[in-house]
């Protein structure tokens, strides 16, 4: 759909840098693109606008890095998992603790970007979509540290499943407004801030927590995420003297894995591998798989990986963790996984709540469910590897909002 | 000459603007949605919205949310609903139909094969919310060779810079959205309409239709004076749920429709 023809993989000529995406249009490849309602039109090419000028302005380099260190606490750590590594007794594993970040995810590194974006368009009220409550708690999080008005929709199966997050954020003085369309989960919270924002333009400014929606916000969140790669390139080096033989990570909407990959999308020798959410198994039928299920259509502003009936009707989603519960995927990866570069695997709910457990046992963290379901990935494919090599695992968030879930599961009544 | 150019010529020739209501397909089921809009002229519509449903409207309120869920649960397809407008031009040549709705479902159809089986069944034009100029490209040859209209989509907040990039390959008509916000909520007031419109008619030659938040028979009547059309779509949609028993149709579905089209109607014809 993109002005580039559409090759097959195999006929894509590959720039000389694979990390120089998106074009001036916002594709990657295939994927991406503006698909918005022409009200929004005006916005987004302000918010490009808005964006470009940012990137290019020192003051703000130096105030984000302000930010990062001192309320994010950045850098975090790169953690070698030892008895991890040890009881698997494979590959090296080394932990990226992006747990540590406050509110406990990486998702305040993308908010902590876009709130000074915002800001520097003057807005005034900040709307925002989640699914596990991470983004709507580091959403919350930045809108009271500036005095910014903060809606935030979470679909009302989430608000169920994610309690803690939900009396989080009110208490950070925000509004959490439940979305009881459709199955109540992300892909309807997503509708709803759209729905909010094409209402109120003048004042109000969408923090979309993913590498999805319509450019510039796949490219945006991606640049601000960047921060965890770039770090864990400078990590491993000093730990290790070379880079490692893989990285994982989980995928919700991506953008914690696009992430860590980004600065390492040219180093062909690291092997980059995208942990989808499988949920009770890639043929069920109730998977979140977007790229291992879905196939290439248009929803929320991009053009990516869906997954949808034979009528092109969006599917409901389904995953243990409500953070990774989303039909999509940010289009850069639609686009990484086409032209080979990253690799995507599905994860069961079940592997998930086992490694979740190893996890806490052997390492003494309790990971999020999400970030659970790229160590159940580790887990499966260290053994295969020698000793001397080594894997990176994105650490993406806490688990401590997930110990409700997990209790059930495991029979436990809290 | 399209139809929907015809159409827009004969009013022109009465000295009035056109009523567009608006269904949604399949809404509550085939059968009644098709009886509706077989009864949608006689009732005084010019020229008919068909909505296609679909699972994510992120541009509509709950009204239409609504009767997309209920037009889905009663099976309505992309081609379900070109073959229902294909029965309705057994009854009805001259009427023009516009297809509304969001563009994945036609992104899975295929640009081609949907174009060209859309106007076999007598489609005219196609307003998609989530495809806007930037990336029409990808339609637009295929609808030209189809004789298709793509109705652009123009708001409040749209610049004149922008109108002109917007409107410079406009056919059928525009569709004016009169409030900056989703379907069925909100409404614009004669004066704003006043305001805004003539700059949207300033760089196009193309009948400007005013949609969004239009559900009275004297809002209606302004628009169309204002404008070239009325678009109204929520409110007979809400009349429409009004008259369900769990969910399905009565005897009351399809007349309690017409009777506030022929209100609209009467309005907007001045009598
Ligand atoms: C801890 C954590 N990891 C991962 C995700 C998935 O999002 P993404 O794929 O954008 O990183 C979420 C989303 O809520 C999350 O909270």
């Amino acid at each position: 759909m993109s002005a580039s023809s559409t090759a097959t993989p195999a006929q894509v000529t590959l720039p000389n840098s694979l990390r120089s995406g998106p074009d001036g249009r916002g594709w990657f490849g295939e994927f991406g693109g503006r698909f918005v309602a022409e009200t929004l039109m005006p916005l987004i090419l302000e918010l490009e606008e808005a964006y470009r000028a940012a990137q290019a302005d020192p003051s703000f380099q130096k105030e984000l890095a302000f930010y990062y260190k001192d309320y994010v606490g950045r850098p975090s750590p790169l953690w070698f998992a030892r008895r991890l590594t040890e009881s698997l007794g494979g590959a090296k594993i080394y932990l990226k603790r992006e747990e540590l970040n406050h509110t406990g995810s990486h998702k305040l590194n993308n908010v902590m970007g876009q709130i000074l974006v915002a800001r520097r368009m003057g807005k005034t009220r900040i709307v925002a979509e989640t699914g596990a409550g991470q983004h709507g708690v580091a959403t919350a999080t930045v809108c009271a540290l500036f005095g910014l008005k903060c809606t935030v929709y979470m679909g009302a199966t989430d608000v169920e499943r994610q309690k803690p997050n939900v009396f989080r954020m009110n208490l950070l003085g925000a509004e959490v407004r439940p979305v009881t369309a459709g199955a109540g989960t992300l892909k309807d919270a997503m509708n709803e801030a759209m729905r909010d924002w094409v209402a109120n333009v003048e004042d109000t400014y969408f923090l979309v927590g993913t590498v999805a929606g319509p450019h510039p916000y796949p490219e945006m969140v991606r640049d601000f995420q960047s921060v965890i790669g770039t770090e864990t390139k400078a990590q491993i080096l000093e730990a290790e003297g070379r880079l490692p033989d893989a990285i994982v990570a989980a995928i919700g909407g991506g953008s914690n894995a696009m992430g860590i990959f980004h600065p390492f999308l040219d180093d062909v020798d690291v092997k980059l591998i995208g942990a989808e959410a499988a949920g009770l198994g890639l043929d069920s039928g109730k998977t979140a798989a977007s790229v291992s299920r879905g196939r290439p259509g248009v929803l929320h502003g991009n053009r990516t990986y869906l997954l949808q009936n034979a009528d092109g009707q969006i599917d409901e989603a389904h995953s243990i963790s409500a953070g990774l519960d989303y039909p999509g995927i940010g289009p850069e990866h639609s686009w990484l996984n086409d032209i080979g570069r990253v690799e995507y695997v599905g994860v069961t709910d079940q592997e998930a709540l086992e490694a979740f457990q190893l996890c806490s046992r052997q390492e003494g963290i309790l990971p999020a469910l999400e970030s659970a379901h790229a160590l159940a990935h580790v887990i499966k494919i260290a053994p295969t590897m020698g000793k001397d090599q080594i894997i990176v695992m994105n650490l993406s968030g806490r688990g401590d909002k997930d110990i409700f879930t997990v209790a059930k599961h495991v029979g436990v009544e809290l | 000459m399209s139809r929907i150019q015809a159409r827009f010529e004969a009013l022109k020739a009465e000295g009035r603007g056109a009523l567009i209501p608006y269904l949604q397909a399949y809404d509550p089921d085939l059968e009644t949605s098709l009886a509706l809009l077989k009864a949608m002229p006689e009732a005084g519509a010019d020229i008919i919205e068909v909505g296609v449903p679909f699972s994510d409207p992120s541009a509509d309120g709950p009204t239409i949310q609504l009767a997309a869920q209920r037009g889905l649960k009663a099976g309505a397809t992309l081609a379900g609903v070109l073959e229902m407008v294909q029965r309705f031009r057994e009854h009805d040549q001259s009427t023009p139909i516009v297809l509304m709705g969001y563009l994945n479902p036609i992104h899975t159809y295929g640009a081609d094969a949907f174009c060209r089986d859309a106007a076999q069944a007598g489609v005219d034009g196609v307003i998609l919310v989530d495809l806007p100029t930037e990336e029409a490209q990808w339609l637009r040859p295929h609808a030209e060779a189809h004789g298709l209209d793509i109705i652009a989509l123009v708001a409040p907040n749209t610049t004149h810079e922008r109108l002109v990039h917007v409107l410079r390959e406009a056919s059928g008509f525009v569709y004016y959205v009169s409030i900056t916000g989703i379907t069925g909520t909100a409404s614009a007031s004669a004066e704003q309409l006043a305001a805004a419109v003539p700059k949207v008619k300033a760089v196009t030659s193309v009948p400007v239709a005013i949609g969004f938040g239009i559900s009275t028979p004297e809002q209606a009547r302004v628009a169309s004076q204002i404008g070239d059309a009325a678009v109204v779509a929520s409110t007979l949609i809400r009349t429409l749920a009004g008259t369900l028993v769990d969910g399905k149709a009565t005897g009351q579905t399809v007349p309690a429709v017409t009777q506030q089209i022929s209100a609209l109607a009467a309005a907007v014809r001045g009598v």
